[in-house]
């Protein structure tokens, strides 16, 4: 910060930066306070004396509980991790294949090859999900963890490539031509060189893939139809959504839970993923 | 050995003609600079020695093996780039003995001539740091170590030095002489700078537009340079150039236009006998011009105007008003002038350079 007045400092950087953090973090804060809840509480109508809704004297562990006693969380959440890593391990093999071959090898129309597999991206899930769940029933994949770790490189593989590409471009193509000079081959010059000075645009592809398959929602409820095949976001959502009845503590213990290794995820590799993100290689 | 020979190289660019018909012989143990303005094709011919680029038409040969279809790793040379392009995610020690490893060298012999690259460069307690620990001049000696430690018949040299700051570049271009002459691998070094490339060159190539333009020791580019391109990239200031007309007068020969009237020497004189009112392009050096006094006044001399002085210490440069043209005079530091003077100024005779104007090679 520029040396100036105290009051503008308050003005200009504390107040907004409060404001900002209350409207983000506000949300997490319901989650969280939601599910300690009683449901005595919960159920509570507005206009009550002790209507209390920021806060909680009784939390409890009754809704985590009821989640993995009464519900199949614990199987969602070992099909939603067993899927996310098969399927970003997938999309990540071939996207860093893919990504390299479209920025180094000098073939033609690599570029437009490139703009073409990043349009893939753009196709809506909502619209693939309707061909896919053909491919999916012909080839009897459906109800099956299968059907979703094949599925979700879809979007995955051109969201894997379209990063790698960038990335690569910005590893100096000097690195690979010394090492070739030096007696690798291009496989060695990729394996040696190449991929481990790409480490943090790997680990940045890989989060994102790993964090977009967790939270992947209309393919799961569309390709998975027993309660004990399905992901944590729609297992929560078909399960304690019953009619018009919202079972709002499991719901949000659900949620809350369901985010933490999201959370796990970004905050171990944070360091890397933002230098992924600056993409910086200095020689 | 390390004998490499270019015969007939061309090199297109999506129908850019970037090399155009380059024939060389770089000899054994020689250190061969090819320099030239940026896009002059120089560093493309560096890479195609490398392997690095393909080549359009002609051949490549390293000790008269043709080597047009070998991949860089088969043809046995080391080369240091630019930007140094050491691996980030390795050690100094990994990056000097990556070459090793991968021609699977026993790890004893890996271990002998890494240490003895890193002694001779004086890089020994660097050994465990990463690139990104080192300075500008370190990193380089690691490209240079790396080069080193390979023991390749031919050294290729992508403008090594001018990532560094002035005065390290000087530094390292005096160990670089040294590690040539220690070492006596030919070197094939690429620059921009001439200065670069009279210091350190056994041999110079002037490259212009992919076209080599001459081929010789540094004093002979200097001192006979074939044509006015060579002549004005090499030296520091650059030759002066001004267009006169050959008249004759009393049997012997004047070169003259709007500012400028000169008896030219006979030694000149008599190159020129043919084009007798005909124009030329005449070339004199900033070095090669004095304020004229005493035994100067036999030389050609003209008149001139001070426009601007610059003090270097060790000399003066004069920026004069010639008729309508500059030149650029480099005078004794002891000289009295100052902006506005009106001078006398004197050619050395011998030191003339004359020009075809159409074709602008010398004559």
């Amino acid at each position: 910060m520029i040396e100036g007045a105290r009051w503008r400092k308050w003005v200009f950087f504390y107040v907004p930066m409060a404001l900002f953090l209350l409207f983000l973090l506000f949300p997490f804060y319901w989650m969280v306070i939601t599910s300690v809840r009683p449901d005595g509480e919960l159920y509570r109508p507005w206009n009550s004396i002790n209507y209390n809704p920021f806060w909680t004297w009784k939390p409890t562990a009754d809704h985590v509980r009821y989640l993995f006693e009464e519900t199949l969380f614990a199987s969602w959440l070992w099909n939603t991790t067993f899927i996310a890593l098969a399927s970003t391990a997938i999309s990540l093999v071939c996207g860093v294949a893919a990504g390299y071959a479209l920025s180094r090898l000098n073939f033609p129309f690599a570029g437009s090859l490139g703009t073409a597999i990043f349009i893939t991206y753009l196709v809506p899930q909502t619209l693939l999900f309707i061909p896919l769940a053909e491919i999916i029933r012909n080839y009897r994949l459906g109800d099956t963890p299968w059907s979703l770790i094949l599925t979700y490189p879809t979007f995955l593989i051109p969201f894997c490539t379209w990063i790698m590409m960038g990335y690569f471009k910005a590893v100096p193509k000097e690195l690979e031509e010394c090492a070739r000079i030096d007696g690798a081959s291009r496989w060695q010059a990729m394996l040696y060189i190449v991929i481990p000075v790409a480490i943090p645009g790997i680990l940045s592809a890989g989060i994102f893939a790993f964090t977009l398959s967790w939270n992947e929602f209309i393919y799961a409820l569309v390709f998975l139809s027993s309660p004990e095949q399905k992901t944590v976001p729609v297992g929560v959502t078909s399960e304690l959504i019953r009619g018009d009845v919202f079972y709002w503590g499991p719901l949000m213990a659900g949620a809350l839970l369901g985010s933490i290794p999201v959370a796990i995820a970004y905050s171990f590799f944070v360091e890397h993923y933002v230098a992924g993100l600056t993409g910086s290689v200095k020689g | 050995m390390g004998q490499v020979v270019l015969k007939g190289i061309n090199k297109f660019f999506d129908g850019v003609h970037a090399v155009k018909d380059v024939n060389l012989q770089i000899r054994d143990k020689e250190f061969m600079v090819f320099v030239g303005p940026s896009g002059c094709g120089k560093t493309t011919t560096l890479r195609m020695i490398a392997g690095l680029e393909a080549i359009s038409s002609g051949d490549i040969s390293i000790d008269g093996n043709v080597v047009n279809e070998l991949a860089p790793m088969d043809r046995d040379i080391a080369m240091v780039f630019q930007n140094y392009a050491l691996y980030p995610h390795m050690t100094v020690y990994d990056n000097m003995a990556f070459g090793l490893k991968m021609r699977k060298f026993a790890r004893s012999e890996i271990d002998k001539r890494v240490l003895e690259a890193a002694d001779i460069l004086g890089i020994g307690e660097l050994l465990t740091r990463r690139p990104r620990q080192l300075s500008g001049g370190q990193r380089q000696r690691v490209a240079l170590g790396r080069a080193i430690v390979r023991h390749p018949r031919v050294f290729l040299f992508d403008e090594p030095l001018s990532n560094l700051d002035a005065k390290l570049r000087v530094q390292m271009r005096v160990e670089l002489k040294k590690l040539h002459l220690r070492l006596g691998t030919t070197a094939i070094y690429v620059t921009h700078d001439q200065v670069e490339a009279m210091t350190l060159g056994d041999r110079v190539v002037v490259m212009k537009d992919g076209v080599v333009q001459q081929v010789g020791e540094p004093l002979e580019l200097y001192n006979h340079p074939s044509n006015k391109f060579v002549a004005g990239f090499i030296g520091s200031p650059a030759m002066n150039f001004a267009a006169v007309t050959v008249t004759e007068a009393n049997g012997s020969l004047i070169a003259e236009n709007s500012g400028l009237r000169i008896k030219l020497p006979d030694e000149t004189a008599q190159r020129l006998r043919g084009r007798i009112g005909r124009e030329v392009m005449l070339g004199v050096r900033p070095e090669d011009l004095t304020v004229a006094g005493g035994a100067d006044l036999g030389h050609p001399c003209f008149d001139a105007v001070i426009e601007v002085v610059e003090q270097l210490g060790s000399e003066i440069l004069l920026d004069m008003k010639v008729g309508e043209s500059i030149m650029v005079a480099s005078v004794e530091p002891t000289a009295g002038v100052s902006v506005g003077d009106k001078l006398r100024v004197a050619m050395r005779p011998s030191r003339l350079h004359v020009f075809d104007p159409q074709t602008e090679a010398a004559i």
